[in-house]
Formats: C-alpha cells, sequence, structure tokens
C-alpha cells in the first residue's frame, strides 16, 4: 500500500515537472499564431473589396505597376542606363525577388527593403539621384517589381547573416511602446481573431506590399503603414529608411514565410 | 503619366448585355483641403467622362468632389456590331486622357 502510494506520488510529481517544463517550453511561443491559423489580410476582407483586388482592370495598384513598367524600360541617371538594360525582362529576372526581401546588402552590412534597393541600384548602376520615399515613382517602380512576384511563396530572412536583424525586429514587435504602451504584437498576436472600432485587426503579415489602401486613396509602403501603426500607439514613429523599421519588415516577412505574395493588394 | 484600365469583353454575340469598366488614375483633390500653413489646396478633379461606342455617345457621367481618387466607372450596354469603344475623361488644369478598346460581334 505505502510502496503504491509512493509510486503514485512520484508518477504526480513527474507529470507536473513535465507540465512545469512545457509551460514554460510554450511561453516564449505562447502568444504566436498557429501556423494553421495564419491569414492574409485579404481573408479578412468584405467581398466588395476582394472583387476589387482580383479584378486586374478594377484594381487601381495595377495603375502603379503600369507606370512602373514604363520606368523599369526607360533611361536614367548619368549612366543612361534603363533597369531593363541589366535586368532585361522583369517577368523573368524579377519573378521570386520581392518574396525574399528585406535581403542583406553585403556593402552596408544590413538589410535593405525593396524600396532601398531600388535606390542602391539608382546609386551604383545608374548614377541617379534616389527617389523619395513614397514618391509615385518609387512606389510605381516597387510595386512593378513586387508584382513579379505574385504568388511565390515568402521566404525572406533565411539567409543566416539576416539572423540578429530578424531578433531585433522581433524585439521591437513584442516591446511595449508609447502613449498606450502596447506592443505590435498585443493586438496583431494576441487579439487578431477581434475588431478595433469596428476593423478587422488582422494578423500583420505583409504579404501585399505596396498595398493600395482605400483610406489612403493611394499605394503605400509597409513602411508607411507600420509609421502609422506605430503614430496609432501614440509613439514617435521612426523616419522612413530607418534601421528599425527595415528590421520590423523582415521580421514580419519572415513570420509571414511561406505565404504567397499577392501585390499590388487592396485593404480597406 | 496618367494611365487607364479599360475592361471590355473582347468577344460578344449580338444582343448581349455586356459590362464595360474603366479605371482612371487620377489624385482627385477636393479643393476643400487645405495646407499645414492655411492655404487651400486648389481643386483637382476629373469634372466628365464619356463613352462612345462606334462613335455615338452611349454612357456620360459628370464627377464632383465627393469622389474617391482613381475613379473607376462601370456601366452596361448591348452589344450591337463589331467596333471600338472610345473612353474620354475631362477635368481641371487642363486635363484631358482618351483610350479606345475593340469588341467583336458576332
Amino acid at each position: 500500500m505505502i510502496a503504491f502510494r509512493a509510486i503514485a506520488v512520484r508518477a504526480l510529481v513527474l507529470i507536473s515537472v513535465l507540465a512545469a517544463f512545457a509551460t514554460t517550453a510554450l511561453s516564449v511561443y505562447a502568444n504566436d499564431i498557429p501556423p494553421g491559423e495564419r491569414r492574409s489580410g485579404y481573408g479578412f476582407m468584405a467581398p466588395d473589396t476582394k472583387a476589387i483586388q482580383d479584378d486586374d482592370t478594377a484594381n487601381p495598384g495595377m495603375l502603379w505597376v503600369l507606370d512602373g513598367e514604363t520606368l523599369w524600360n526607360k533611361k536614367q541617371g548619368a549612366s543612361d542606363k534603363a533597369c531593363a538594360d541589366c535586368h532585361d525582362d522583369a517577368h523573368t529576372s524579377m519573378k521570386g525577388v520581392a518574396a525574399r526581401y528585406p535581403a542583406f546588402d553585403k556593402e552596408l552590412g544590413r538589410p535593405v527593403d525593396l524600396e532601398q534597393r531600388i535606390n542602391l541600384e539608382r546609386a551604383r548602376h545608374q548614377r541617379a539621384e534616389p527617389l523619395a520615399f513614397e514618391s509615385r515613382d518609387l512606389l510605381a517602380l516597387t510595386a512593378f517589381v513586387a508584382e513579379q512576384s505574385r504568388g511565390v511563396a515568402i521566404s525572406a530572412g533565411e539567409d543566416s547573416q539576416l539572423e540578429p536583424f530578424v531578433a531585433k525586429g522581433r524585439t521591437l514587435f513584442m516591446q511595449r511602446q508609447g502613449q498606450l504602451n502596447l506592443a505590435c504584437a498585443n493586438c496583431h498576436d494576441d487579439n487578431w481573431d477581434k475588431r478595433l472600432a469596428g476593423s478587422a485587426i488582422t494578423q500583420a503579415h505583409p504579404t501585399g506590399y505596396p498595398m493600395y489602401r482605400l483610406e489612403w486613396q493611394s499605394l503605400g509602403s509597409l513602411q508607411r503603414r507600420l509609421r502609422g501603426c506605430i503614430f496609432g500607439v501614440r509613439a514617435q514613429p521612426y523616419e522612413f529608411g530607418a534601421p528599425e523599421l527595415v528590421e520590423l519588415e523582415l521580421y514580419l516577412m519572415s513570420r509571414a514565410k511561406g505565404m504567397p505574395i499577392e501585390t499590388p493588394a487592396v485593404r480597406p | 503619366m496618367p494611365s487607364a484600365l479599360i475592361n471590355v469583353p473582347a468577344k460578344a454575340k449580338r444582343g448581349d448585355v455586356i459590362e464595360i469598366k474603366a479605371l482612371m488614375s487620377h489624385i482627385m483633390e477636393t479643393g476643400y483641403r487645405r495646407t499645414a500653413a492655411g492655404d487651400v489646396v486648389p481643386r483637382d478633379i476629373i469634372t466628365s467622362f464619356a463613352c462612345r461606342y462606334n462613335g455615338s455617345e452611349i454612357f456620360r457621367a459628370e464627377f464632383f468632389p465627393a469622389i474617391a481618387a482613381n475613379p473607376f466607372i462601370s456601366f452596361f450596354t448591348v452589344a450591337k456590331e463589331s467596333g471600338k469603344f472610345e473612353f474620354e475623361w475631362i477635368g481641371d488644369k487642363g486635363f484631358s486622357e482618351t483610350a479606345s478598346a475593340s469588341i467583336t460581334v458576332e
């Protein structure tokens, strides 16, 4: 009897130790969205808004893609070269590129996003002035390049050199900030199935940037969206091009690994 | 560089009701907004849109400041004969753009 009780107690102790271990192991990722439940912002939209994105002749983002194609073939800068002079047909050469961005730039020693890559190419190869963030031309070129990756699974962050930057982005995502003292994760990991002032909160997977927001009445970059969210929690937004924003972009893209690119997406 | 996206079915049967869609790139600045300095941002909108089917006008619309940027117009017509749809947008600051699409009616 006594022996039996001892075994039972030992078993109970073991179970509770295992349970405690499981809880600790889980707690690190406790708030992460389970892979089976990941949804693009598209999945949260009303049928009417989905219809705008689905029809390339109704999707206003395609206007920027058209402009981008013109710019792709236009000679620019002191070296009088067009993007097409080195990269030929973007439909083949740029396929899958956006799915890998932000990517590591060896010269700078840090990740750059697609907009920054385009400006670096302008500076290094076309010897042209950089295009301003959110300018029509930069958005158009980015949208044109990213549209070539439509349907390609996101694979950003796989480069081992990017590891510390993904980690920094994740820390920033988890860090409370602003007068509202909210972290990105408080909404987009913990409460994505709820609504905020009538709008779906969504899971913050950047699958369709640059995207057309009906609220903006324009195409806009992921950095613009991030700045909007940071302003929303009443924190001081980072400047366009700041390393912190690129690290956040990188973390979000690595978090959305495997999801298909939708550029140019339409969102409310 | 304003661009238009037109969606007209390439083929239709005589008598079919077909949908025509036209999207035009435009900022549609209302004229009611002000800059940080308090100056009015001048109105810059498309004021009219028209569609001609083999020369005869089949659809016309007047636009006003409450219409969103990049106006999207969709309307229906009856496919009567093969030919051309011509679209025209006219607006403030001398804005004038045209586009066209062909249809084969069997």
